[in-house]
Order: C-alpha cells, then structure tokens, then sequence
C-alpha cells in the first residue's frame, strides 16, 4: 500500500458495500451483519440497491454504521466486500483513500485491479468452500456466511449476537444452524490468523440503538392498513409496491384470521391490472368496506380515469404510490419523489388529491392508518406517497406505537335510523358548509336514501342535470372540501435554525434521512436554516407564512423537475425566486454529502451565511457524536 | 328525461308480491332511450323477475359501465343504490362491492361495446374470478350515444345503417364466457320476454358468476335489413334449445310435463329452474356440448337462446377466499384492529 495514504481509522463511523451476484444467496448473510452490529447497540443504515431481475446481475448492499444515528447515506465506500467480478473495477474505484478492499483471493489477480491507496484483505473463500463442501449450491450458499465469519473478526463484531440471530432463524432446524456455525467460524479464524483484527475501522459495543425497529415502510404501511380497519386490498404485481400488499397479507394471516375456523376479515385480489385494482377500490368502499391498493408510477398512470371518478362521484379510496424512478419503466428498482404531480392532479379535468408524505417506516404505519380516517371523513382519494427508499429498504425506526381508545371515523354516512326519523338527504348536500356531505350505503334503507353514483354531473340531490349553475355549485363545494382538508392532515413539522437566519429550507419524505445530517453539517459550517418538513397536501397555510417569513428557502427533492416547488408555487401563490431547487433524481437516494454541497453552495452565494464569524469549513468536517433527529 | 319522476300514487287494487311490493315498486325513472329500443323491454323483464322474485328492492346493488345500457339501471330498481361507473370497467366496482357486502345481490348491466370492446378484459375476469353476480349484456352489435359505429359483436359483412360494411370476426360473448369459466350461461332475445324473465330469475338464485346475453336490437342504428342483431333477424334465425320456468322453493312443483322434454336443476336458493326442451339433444351442464351446439348452429347464421350451461353446484369468489360471514362493511374496530399490545409484540420481533 501507497505508505502516503494512511489506513481509515473509525470505531462505529464507517460505510461497507458489499457487491454482490444477484439471486447468490448473499441477502441473508448480509442482513446478519447489519443486525449484529444493530444488536451490538449501534445504528445502521442499511440499503440494499439491486437490479429489476431475478437472477445473475449485480447487486450491492451497503452498510452504514453510524454512531451518531443518521438514517440517510453518507456517501462514499470505507470497505468494499467485492464478491463480484462483473463489477469490480467500478467497485475498487469507489472506495475512499485509505479503505479496505475484501475480497475472495483464490484466483490470482493482476496488480492492475487492485489500488494503492486501499488496503487489501484477501480471503481464499471459494478455496475455502470447495476443500469443506462437495455440493455447488453449498459452496455457494456457505461462501456468504465465510465472509460474515472473516468481516465478524476484521471488524470486531461480537460473534455470539451473529450466532443468536443464527439461532433464532434456524429454529427447530438443529443441523442447518450448525452448519452455518461451522461456515461462521471457518471464515473467522482464517481472518484471525491471517490479518491484525481488527482493522482500523471497527465496531464498538454501545446503547445507541435504544427501542427502535428495523423494519422497511412496505411492511409497516400495509400494518398501517390493517390497524386503520382495511378489509379489502386489490392490487396488481409492481415493483416497488408489490411487498406492501404481500405484507398486508401476511399481517392478515397473523392478526385477521379466526384461528378456529379459519374464516378471513379482510379479501385480498390480485387484480387482472391497476385500472381492475382502482376499481375494486373504489366498489368496495363505496359499499361501506375499507379499501386500498398498492402501486408505483405506472399504476398510477393507469388509474387516472378511475381517480376521477372518485374525486367526482365522492368515493373514499387509499392509495400507496412506492415510487420509483420514473417516467415510462424508468428504473423500476430505483427510488425517486417523482409522482407529486401525477397524484396531486391525478385524472382529466379540474382534480385535486389529498397526499400524505410519510418520512420513515413508523410514519408510514401512522399514515397508513390515518389514510382510511381521511378517505372516509373526506369522501376522496387519499394517495400514502412512499417511494423505493423508505418502501423496500429496512430503517432503523422508532418502535410502533397505538392508542387503543382511537376508534375508526367512519365519516359522514347516514344511518337507516336517522332516514327514518326524517332527516333530509341529498348525497351531495353540504349541510353544515364544510363541503362534505352525506353518504347511505348500500341496502341499509327500503325506501330512503339510495342514489345513483354517477361520473356525470349532477345536483345536490345526485339528479343528473348539465345545468352550468348546479356544475359550478358542485364544484365550488369541492374546492371547499379541499380547504376542510387542510385542517385534518398532520401538520407540517417546523423546526427554526439555531441562530435567526432569513434562509429556510423544505422537504418531504425519504429525504428527511440525508436531510438531518447535512443540515448539522451546514450548521456546523455557519449555513443556518430554519427548516420545515412538509407531511401532507393540501398545503396547511402555515407553508406559505414559512415562504412569506425567509427571503430565500431551498427546497430539496428527488426528482428533476422540482414538482414540490411546483406544488408550492401553484398552491401557495408564492414569488418563484424565492425558492431555490436542490434536486437530486439519479435514482439512488440522496445523500448528506450531496445536500451540504448544495445548499452550503447556494447559500454562500446568496449570502445566506454571515461573512464575519462563519466557521466555514471543508464539505468533509464532520459533527461529532449527537444522535440524529 | 331521468329527472322526471313518475307520479307516486298507486292504483289501490295492484297485486302485491310476498313482501308487499307491487310490481311499481321495482320500477325506475322513466326511460330516455329511444322508443322502441330493445334495453326498454330488458329493464320491464328485470323488473318483472325482481318483483316476482320477492326481493326487497333497496337489496339489490345495480352497476354498469358507460353507454345506451349502462344508463338502463336508472330506469329499474328505483330504491336500489345504483353505480354508473366508467366505460368498460363495471365488474371491477362490481367485484369490489361484492367483496364489501356478500349479503346483497349484484346485478351488473353492460353493453357490446361496454363489455367486447374496451373491457372485455375486465369482463373476463369477473368470470373466471366467480364473482356472485348476474352479468347482463344488452347486445345490439352497436354504439348508439356515439351514433351508428360497429361494436365487435358485431357480426362479419353485416351493414350499418349507412351501408358500410362489418369486416372483423363478431366476439361471441357466450362462447368466451363459457371457456372463462362462468357457471351460468344464458342467452336471451329482448324481444321474448317469456324466455327471458326465468332466464333473469334462475340467474339470480344461482350462486357465482351468472351471464346473460341479451339480443337487443337498436332501433335507431341497427334494425335494419343488413343488420343480424335487427328484432327480424333474430325472429327469423332463433333457435332456443329450452323455456324456462322458475320455481322458488315454496312453491310444490307440478309434474305435468311430459317425460323427457322436462328437465328439473335446482338452484342454490332451492329454487327450480324448470326446462321444458325444444331441442331433445341439448344438455345444460355439458359445457363441452354446449360450445359445439353453439358454433354449430352459429355457422348456420343461427342466434341460440335459452340456458345453455349451467353448474349447479358451484360456489363464489367469496366461498374461495374464505371470508368471514358477517360483510366485511359490517366489522368494527373489535373484529379489525389489533391493538397495542399486538403491536408491542411486533416491536419486540423487529430488534
């Protein structure tokens, strides 16, 4: 090694990749580092990042250990796990001076493919495998967990928490659990009698972790559904969305089956498309049962005429957009915030949609019960806006939480009773002017109440009429519907800068991870910035007094086209050259490092920083210690 | 004109079904369709089989899709809630609402164009999915509200009204229901009622998908002499292979029909459906049988009518997906949600 470039020293600060060959077995083995180390009471923020196939093409997980608590990627690689020889140069390349190289050294390689400036640690692992096991799918298999063995000791992870999480996953199966011990332990004291373990990036036991989960938005969102009194899911195969209905379905086994019996309160389809998927949706909740589905962008685009109906005809529906990058296919396995305006505006016509913009997975189970409150009280399509970060990737989260004296608001429905005693219905009547108005379900009345559901236009009384007065009355009222809908979403989270500042910066959802760090990181630089997390739209007005109160406020978002600014222009009616985009829509989540340049940038050129007394610094000076937000 | 309501006073002496109905009960809006047109005749025979059904009116959910038939729902079943939904895409609200509401009784009211052309997809799924339903098509061959075009019933070489002429192959959707696994096949002509009111009736007493096939001509584009869906077309060329009469189970069963050209299915409510054969050969529940009869007597520019499959012992989506028995719309937070404490344990499993 280039005797220049000291070796990268850090106790539970550092990033791991390993890259690997898709459908090899290697997500198990690498998901029992990132929890070992979780385990170990130090946080992780783990993302997988993997190719739209089955198998044989490159996938990478990367690890981030961080003391400090950050959920979002840091950028940069310390130790790269290269166990792809289809991507190694780009792989060796990524790491950062003075990194670590792993890597299966049984064939010789040239000293071309490797770097100076890295540290190289070889392990025989195919060498290893094939003197141990005769069978090719154990070769393979054992491979991943040889080098868990070999990182355990490079980088000091206790083994006994690698072989408890064994443990726990091969219950009841005695001899795979010693067989993977075995695997465990070759790989470790080959590393052990072969290097100086451990490295200088380690792992120090610690209790940072506290009562938080690991769990990926999908699986908590599809919770979320089931706690908010879901009972019919339709949906159709996309990724990133398809696990949210799967996990649905499985939180269903678990908490809605009569174990007796075995009779079912919920029905799941698998629908022949996303227009049958919207529809059932739709059918099901106009008959009084709670119901979403799951999709991404293209769905989405599919469903539009069906969005339309909704908002017309006023029929509650949720939606989970997983979005991905986008537009057409796109990359069907990256992530992007790139369907705001498709959701916001979804369908032909004068339409607006509720959207809720969950930041992590705990959010995304709250939000995802709230959503059937919403769509019920507001008679609407109200669209859970996830995208592939949060969706498919476990975070490190705060634990669930319920208040079991919550109980579902069914909204405005008109029972048979008050028909009966003579109440007057019109299902398009608002009566108390908050632009809502009365709905019957289906066969509760013999002789009062029913309507015709219509695309058409039609009175307050549901009476098909093209009369322009009873068109722009109806309308008025939706827009009025609208405003009563700001009033029910989670309020915006505004949080003001250390020192008073006249910047201000916005985001929503997944960008919140990265967003914490690099807005420490800019404040440690002298950037101050008083921030505001959008959860929901329509916007609260609280967003425009934001805009109103700061002359200059970044808003940072994933996708190209600054939709969110679009959003807030449109909505807000607030001067365009007040807001500065920082777009980051490569397809990878945004990162801390790629934040701070940004704003630190921009805002040094709008003099956002004070020139005396600012402690501007290198992009790389890091803040110590704290636990993030 | 929809908007009109028909005057509410009732002849004191109308008879009454089992429930009290009278037969205005089951009656809608007044029609808009043109004079004449067939879906008008469809509407009275729905109307007619409902009441005689004893069904209480607001019981029934109706749903259609977009055009001359999806409108017809307003004009029948007035205390029913009814769904007007988009074009084409009538059995997927219709699916979902039968997910919400087992208890209710679904009837799905489509057009050719509504159900052949832009949801046929749709159409096929709601069958092989045996949703509890009756799925109508009012068949014209036709678009009417868009004026005259070719629907894909249509059949090869038949002439709109401007003289054009049909060159693409006619969907028969009977045929395609058969092989998407509907357990109820029927076809029917609006024009003969008798046939039609049993066909309506034994369909809803069947459990699972039930079809209908409604030959209704479009007086305004496609009765004509170059027209096969004309009321002289299918007078001249129907071949019903049975009549039905349906029975509910109350009702003792009279045996004077002579042996072999009655045949008695009973159906899920035990009612009977009654066949009195026109055609020895025919048999209901060969599926098989039925395909060839059909293509058979289609190659002879022949509209078969009548029962022609039916599987009495079938079962629903519902039945398949093992839903609780209670609707689903009817659970509470008891039945749904959880709690904390659940959650708690789900926690614990995630660290």
């Amino acid at each position: 090694m280039d005797a220049r470039v000291k070796p990268l020293v850090s106790v539970n600060d550092f990033v791991v990749k390993f890259a690997n060959v898709n459908g090899s077995g290697s997500a198990s083995a690498n998901g029992l580092f990132a929890r070992a180390i979780l385990r170990m009471g130090v946080p992780v923020a783990a993302r997988n990042i993997f190719p739209s196939n089955i198998q044989g093409l490159p996938t990478w997980y990367e690890v981030r250990i961080v003391e400090a608590g950050w959920r979002g990627r840091r950028g940069g690689v310390d130790l790269m796990v290269a166990m792809n020889p289809q991507t190694w140069d780009k792989d060796v390349a990524e790491i950062e001076p003075g990194g670590y190289l792993f890597y299966d050294s049984t064939k010789a390689l040239p000293p071309s493919k490797f770097r100076e400036d890295v540290t190289l640690l070889g392990v025989p692992l195919t060498a290893i495998c094939n003197a141990q096991y005769s069978d090719a799918r154990q070769r393979q298999l054992f491979k991943n967990i040889i080098y868990l063995g070999a990182l355990s000791a490079l980088l000091d992870i206790d083994p006994a928490e690698i072989e408890r999480l064994l443990g726990e996953q091969y219950r009841g199966k005695e001899a795979l659990l010693e067989s993977n011990r075995k695997a465990l332990a070759m790989g470790r004291d080959y590393a052990l009698a072969n290097f100086a373990c451990p490295i200088g990036v380690s792992v120090a036991r610690r209790d940072a972790v506290g009562n938080r989960i690991f769990i990926d938005g999908n699986s908590a969102a599809a919770l979320g559904a089931v706690y908010g009194g879901a009972t019919v899911a339709a949906w159709y195969p996309i990724t990133p969305s398809s696990s949210l209905a799967e996990s649905f379905a499985k939180w269903c086994r678990k908490f809605r089956t009569d174990p007796s019996s075995g009779e079912r309160r919920y029905a799941i389809v698998q629908a022949e498309d996303e227009l049958a998927s919207i529809g059932m949706v739709i059918g099901a909740a106009w008959n009084g049962a709670r119901a979403f589905t799951a999709t991404s962008g293209p769905g989405i685009s599919l469903m539009q005429e069906f969005l339309g109906l909704a908002y017309f005809a006023e029929i509650p529906a949720v939606l989970f957009d997983v979005q991905r990058g986008s537009p057409s296919t796109g990359m069907p396995t990256r992530t992007q915030q790139a369907d705001l305006i498709s959701c916001a505006y979804a369908s032909h016509g004068d339409t607006k949609h509720v959207l809720l913009l969950p930041e992590d997975p705990r959010e995304c189970f709250e939000f995802g019960a709230l959503a059937f409150d919403l769509a019920d009280r507001l008679q609407t399509p109200v669209f859970v806006m996830l995208d592939l970060d949060i969706g498919m990737q476990d975070w490190l989260t705060e634990p669930l939480e319920w208040d079991d004296s919550r109980a579902m608001d069914r909204g405005k429905v008109m029972t048979a009773a008050e028909l009966d005693a003579g109440r007057d219905f019109g299902r398009y009547l608002d009566v108390d002017g908050d632009g809502i108005a009365y709905r019957t379900y289906p066969g509760s009345h013999p002789s009062r109440g029913s309507y015709f559901t219509r695309g058409t236009t039609k009175d307050r009384y549901a009476r098909y009429t093209e009369e322009g007065p009873a068109y722009v009355d109806n309308m008025q009222r939706l827009l009025r519907k609208f405003e009563t809908a700001k009033t029910l979403l989670p309020k915006p989270v505004i949080t003001p800068a250390g020192e008073t500042t006249s910047a201000g910066v916005i985001w929503f959802g997944s960008t919140g991870a990265a967003m914490a760090e690099a807005l420490a990181e800019l404040e440690h630089q002298g950037v101050h910035l008083d921030r505001m997390r959008l959860r929901g739209f329509p916007f609260d007005d609280s967003v425009a007094d934001f805009i109103a109160a700061h002359e200059h406020v970044f808003v940072v978002e994933q996708n190209r086209d600054a939709q969110l600014k679009m959003l807030l222009v449109n909505e807000c009616a607030v001067d365009p050259a007040k807001l500065t985009s920082v777009l980051h829509y490569d397809g990878t989540p945004i990162t801390e490092r790629f934040i701070t340049r940004e704003i630190g940038e921009k805002a040094r050129l709008y003099n956002v920083t004070p020139l005396t007394g600012a402690r501007i610094q290198g992009a790389g000076a890091r803040k110590a210690g704290g636990r993030a937000a | 004109m929809t908007y009109l309501t028909k005057p509410k006073l009732h002849h004191p002496a109308l008879p009454k079904n089992a429930l009290g109905y009278t037969r205005r009960d089951y009656e809608g809006a007044i029609s808009t369709l043109c004079a004449g047109c067939g879906h008008d005749s469809i509407s009275a025979a729905i109307i007619q089989a409902f009441y005689e059904l004893d069904i209480a009116p607001h019981r029934v959910a109706k749903l259609s899709g977009i055009g001359c038939s999806s409108k017809t729902p307003t004009y029948f079943l007035g205390n029913s809630h009814g769904f007007n939904s988009v074009h084409g895409r009538m059995p997927s609200v219709l699916t979902g609402a039968a997910l919400a509401n087992r208890d209710l009784i679904y009837l799905g009211v489509s057009g050719d164009g509504d159900s052949a052309s832009i949801g046929l997809g749709q159409f096929a799924h709601v069958l092989r999915r045996g949703v509890n339903m009756v799925y109508v098509v009012e068949n014209n061959g036709v678009y009417g509200l868009t004026k005259g075009q070719f629907s894909a019933t249509a059949d090869k070489g038949s002439k709109s009204k401007r003289g054009a002429v049909n060159s693409d192959e006619p969907i028969d959707l009977v045929l395609l229901a058969l092989a998407l696994g509907a357990t109820f096949v029927a076809r029917g002509f609006s024009g003969d009622k008798t046939q039609l009111v049993p066909l309506i009736k034994a369909a809803v007493a069947h459990r699972g998908a039930a079809f209908i096939d409604v030959v209704s001509p479009c007086v305004a584009f496609n009765n004509h002499p170059g027209s096969t869906k004309s009321y002289d077309y299918v007078r001249e060329h129907n071949d019903a292979v049975n009549r039905l009469d349906f029975m509910p189970t109350r009702e003792p069963i009279a045996a004077d029909y002579p042996e072999g050209s009655v045949r008695d299915v009973v159906l899920h409510d035990g009612g009977t459906v009654r066949l009195r054969k026109l055609d020895a050969d025919y048999d209901p529940s060969d599926k098989v049988a039925a395909m060839a009869y059909l293509e058979s007597r289609r190659a002879k520019g022949e509209v078969v009518t009548g029962l022609l499959y039916v599987d009495p012992a079938s079962d629903d989506m519902h039945a398949a997906m093992k839903t609780v028995h209670v609707p689903l719309n009817a659970l509470g937070d008891g039945d749904l949600v959880p709690g904390n404490a659940a959650l708690g344990e789900v926690n614990a499993s995630l660290r």
